[in-house]
């Protein structure tokens, strides 16, 4: 039988109270899990003859997961599903452009969660019966928050993002190669808990065949490239330095003053520590984008490497050469923290580690829809249990755990057949993270983007040696101020404190 | 009189407005406006966007970059073109094959060349590495090294539009006269002094005409920038288009990017008209 009779005889089925709805297992997804979106739920609406729009990132990432879905979606409800996809570079202002002219151009978006200080007067609260509803309850509190915006829910959760460090399992516990370590740098070969020891791991173990591949292997992957995410490689690299656990009232900014804190020490010394790497990356590593990445330390190219889940997966899958060899582990912290209050370097015994709850992929319905009940529905049913089971086990969609239940290494190891220890690592990186008490947001701000870019250049400029690291950020503060005299300082600051609220909160 | 004559040039009029004068009207008026992510709409803040990018130093350093760029690849891509020009301009085998293999980098798609590009410079995986390596010399860092990366985009420019310069300069070749030629092997004259007191001088108008119309399309390079360096490694390779493009559909400052693409727009008028003198005066003798 088609799948497209199928759906349609399980809706027809559904729609006239029929029982026993496989569908899901049919299309490839799995068993339907009860609930309020779930395929029995949402096959018994009818939206026929009704359009609904959708722009998202391209395919693969978050792109895929969306047109398969709003696929199931058309053909349960009835409904008209048109996805426009688009590249991550043009996805602000193909949001943006219709926000500001006032159209209403899509129902749904799917975003970059950090862009919700420029979106947020155009987004649509998420309903009561939807912020209730059992699988949106359990999400983890760290990405409700990020969910959120002052007091009101208007992004719907859909992933969960943070940054952490993988590295090769195999090679750290490689007696040989141990022997080796401890005899050339005189001390045990351990997983870096800082950015000094992380350079040096790396470095040591650049320009070798470690692995016996009969190819030289290298120490650490990183995303380098000036407009491809790299900012965020830089803020994990900064955060240990310069998000000291004990001062309250900004990352980025000084709350109260508004000033920049991008050029104070912290973020300096994290500059410098990330333009020494260089000497560990792959050929072209300076040029690495997120895409680089991965298939560097998930193709077995490199010892380390740290940003989105991605890498971890794309280790993990099963054509991998390094399947279950990978380990993860929080984000390298450090023992000098900069402590803006006193304007002194902190001495800590355990290395102060900063959890960076990174932006990630979010989801959205358009205040100026016409059709947000059929939004939500359709959300409500991409984020539902059966839905984003199938989602987690496909490394390619870029949808990664955000529900207390996806911190189960039994998941992992019985659906997509990991091992108990590497499972195990990586659910306790990711809880860790979750409920870590140092922690740090994306500049939640308007025009985050201008922020981003302007940090990005100056991030590069250094990495190129075109500039000091001081220098570098020096010029990136003054822009930064610009930037807030152009936008407003209050209002800059009013979003900024959403941003502080969740950092200091615990 | 004859008004009516006026009104069959109205949808003339008409579509000019549309198409030229109305964009452009309306690019100025966006450029005295802070229209902006956070602020939308045309509000009117005089000139402080311009007064700001006197003091933007990264656009100025991507002029600069541009000058460069756009000077050395169309230069180069014109010894190039003429030289295939007058390869197969003269009597060799299988020329039409020739003409068309010539010119088969023009039309390929640029966004599409550029990522093949990007992956022969690719530094670990890339062909060009490979084969330096072979030959035992050291592979390269062709795009992480500001300089290398500058050369490499400077490379994929010439090898895209060095058949354009080709393709003229052949048509032009292909129409000059036969008389000067037959006046100079009758004068003696060898082929280095044939072509340079006959062909060039008599190719002169042609290629000011060549030069000028690729200056033009080489200062809008962007898709070569976007898709091998994105204007890395720091800003090494960052021209005023891309910086355009970046301010405005990444940070989303719409006046601001106006009141660049303006400035960037008059820069070019004027340089290319004083460009466009000076190789008339100094190339075609002729200038009536």
């Amino acid at each position: 039988m088609s799948l497209k009779r199928t759906l349609l005889l399980s809706s027809a089925l559904c729609v006239s109270g029929g029982a026993g709805f496989a569908i899901s297992e049919e299309v490839g997804i799995g068993p339907d899990i009860p609930g309020m979106c779930s395929f029995e739920a949402i096959g018994a609406k009818d939206y026929s003859g009704r359009s609904l729009n959708i722009i998202t990132h391209a395919i693969p990432v978050i792109g895929e997961p969306t047109a398969l879905h709003a696929d199931h979606f058309q053909r349960l409800t009835g409904a008209n599903v048109n996805v426009v996809h688009v590249p991550f570079g043009d996805l602000f202002q193909r949001i943006m452009i219709p926000f500001q002219t006032g159209q209403a151009a899509y129902d749904v978006l799917f975003y970059g969660s950090l862009w919700v200080g420029d979106f947020h007067s155009y987004l649509a609260e998420i309903p009561a019966e939807f912020q209730e509803n059992p699988e949106m309850q359990a999400v983890t509190a760290t990405y409700r928050d990020v969910a959120t915006w002052g007091d009101r829910m208007l992004q719907f959760t859909m992933d969960g993002d943070r940054h952490y460090l993988k590295y090769r399992l195999d090679i750290f516990e490689n007696e040989e190669i141990q022997a080796r370590f401890r005899e050339e740098m005189g001390r045990d070969l351990t997983i870096p808990a800082t950015w000094e020891e992380y350079n040096e791991v790396a470095i040591f173990f650049s320009g070798w065949d470690w692995d016996g591949s009969g190819e030289t292997n290298y120490g650490s992957a990183e995303v380098v490239a000036r407009d491809d995410l790299m900012f965020s490689a830089f803020i994990s690299r900064a955060a240990p330095y310069a998000k000291h656990p004990d001062v309250t009232g900004g990352f980025f900014f000084d709350l109260e003053s508004m000033e920049p804190l991008i050029n104070t020490p912290g973020w300096v010394r994290g500059l410098e520590r990330f333009i020494e790497a260089r000497a560990a990356f792959p050929p072209g590593g300076t040029n690495f984008g997120l895409g680089d990445e991965i298939f560097s330390f998930g193709g077995g190219q490199t010892l380390m490497s740290y940003s989105w889940d991605d890498a971890f997966i794309q280790a993990m899958q099963e054509d991998s050469p390094i399947r279950n060899q990978v380990g993860a582990a929080m984000l390298p912290g450090a023992t000098e923290v900069w402590n803006r209050m006193t304007g002194e370097w902190d001495t800590f015994d355990e290395p102060n580690r900063a959890a960076y709850i990174t932006w990630g992929w979010t989801s959205a319905v358009a205040e100026a829809s016409q059709n947000k009940d059929m939004a939500f529905d359709y959300l409500c049913f991409f984020a539902n249990g059966a839905n984003t089971n199938h989602d987690l086990q496909v490394g390619r969609f870029g949808v990664n755990p955000y529900r207390e239940a996806h911190f189960d290494a039994s998941f992992w190891s019985e659906n997509m057949g990991w091992e108990d220890a590497t499972a195990q690592s990586y659910v306790e990186t990711l809880a860790a993270i979750d409920g870590h008490h140092n922690r740090v947001f994306d500049l939640r701000v308007p025009g985050v983007g201008q922020f981003m870019s302007s940090l990005a250049a100056g991030v590069s400029e250094a990495m190129a040696g075109q500039r000091s690291a001081q220098e570098a950020l020096d010029s990136v503060a003054d822009e930064w101020r610009q930037i807030v005299e152009r936008i407003g300082a209050d209002r800059v600051r009013d979003a900024y404190a959403n941003v502080v609220a969740l950092e200091d909160a615990r | 009189m004859y008004r009516q004559k006026y009104v069959f040039l109205l949808p003339g009029l008409l579509v000019l407005v549309a198409i030229i004068i109305f964009p452009l009207l309306f690019t100025v008026r966006v450029s005295f406006s802070s229209w902006d992510v956070f602020n939308p709409g045309l509000d009117y803040i005089g000139g402080r966007n311009y007064a700001r990018m006197w003091a933007d130093t990264r656009y100025w350093e991507a002029l600069g970059r541009l000058s460069v760029l756009a000077g050395a690849t169309v230069l180069i891509q014109y010894v190039l073109g003429f030289a295939l020009a007058l390869l197969v301009w003269g009597d060799v085998r299988a020329k039409r094959f020739f003409r068309v293999l010539f010119l088969i980098p023009m039309m390929t798609t640029p966004v599409i060349m550029s990522v093949i590009w990007r992956t022969i410079f690719h530094e670990s995986l890339g062909p060009l590495n490979g084969f330096l390596r072979a030959a035992g010399l050291s592979a390269q860092p062709w795009l992480s090294d500001a300089t290398l990366a500058f050369v490499s985009v400077m490379i994929v420019e010439i090898w895209q539009w060095t058949p354009f310069m080709f393709l003229l300069l052949l048509a032009g070749l292909m129409s000059l006269p036969r008389e000067p030629y037959l006046a100079a092997q009758i004068d003696g004259a060898g082929p280095v002094r044939t072509f340079f007191q006959v062909t060039f001088p008599m190719m002169a108008a042609i290629s000011v005409g060549a030069i000028l119309i690729r200056l033009i399309e080489a200062s809008k390079i962007m898709e070569t920038v976007y898709v091998m360096t994105s204007g890395g490694p720091g800003t090494a390779t960052e021209t005023s288009s891309y910086y355009i493009y970046i301010r405005g559909l990444r940070d989303f400052q719409l006046g601001y990017s106006a009141s660049l693409s303006l400035t960037y727009l008059i820069i070019m008028i004027i340089s290319l008209t004083i460009i466009a003198k000076v190789m008339i005066r100094l190339l075609v003798k002729d200038r009536t």
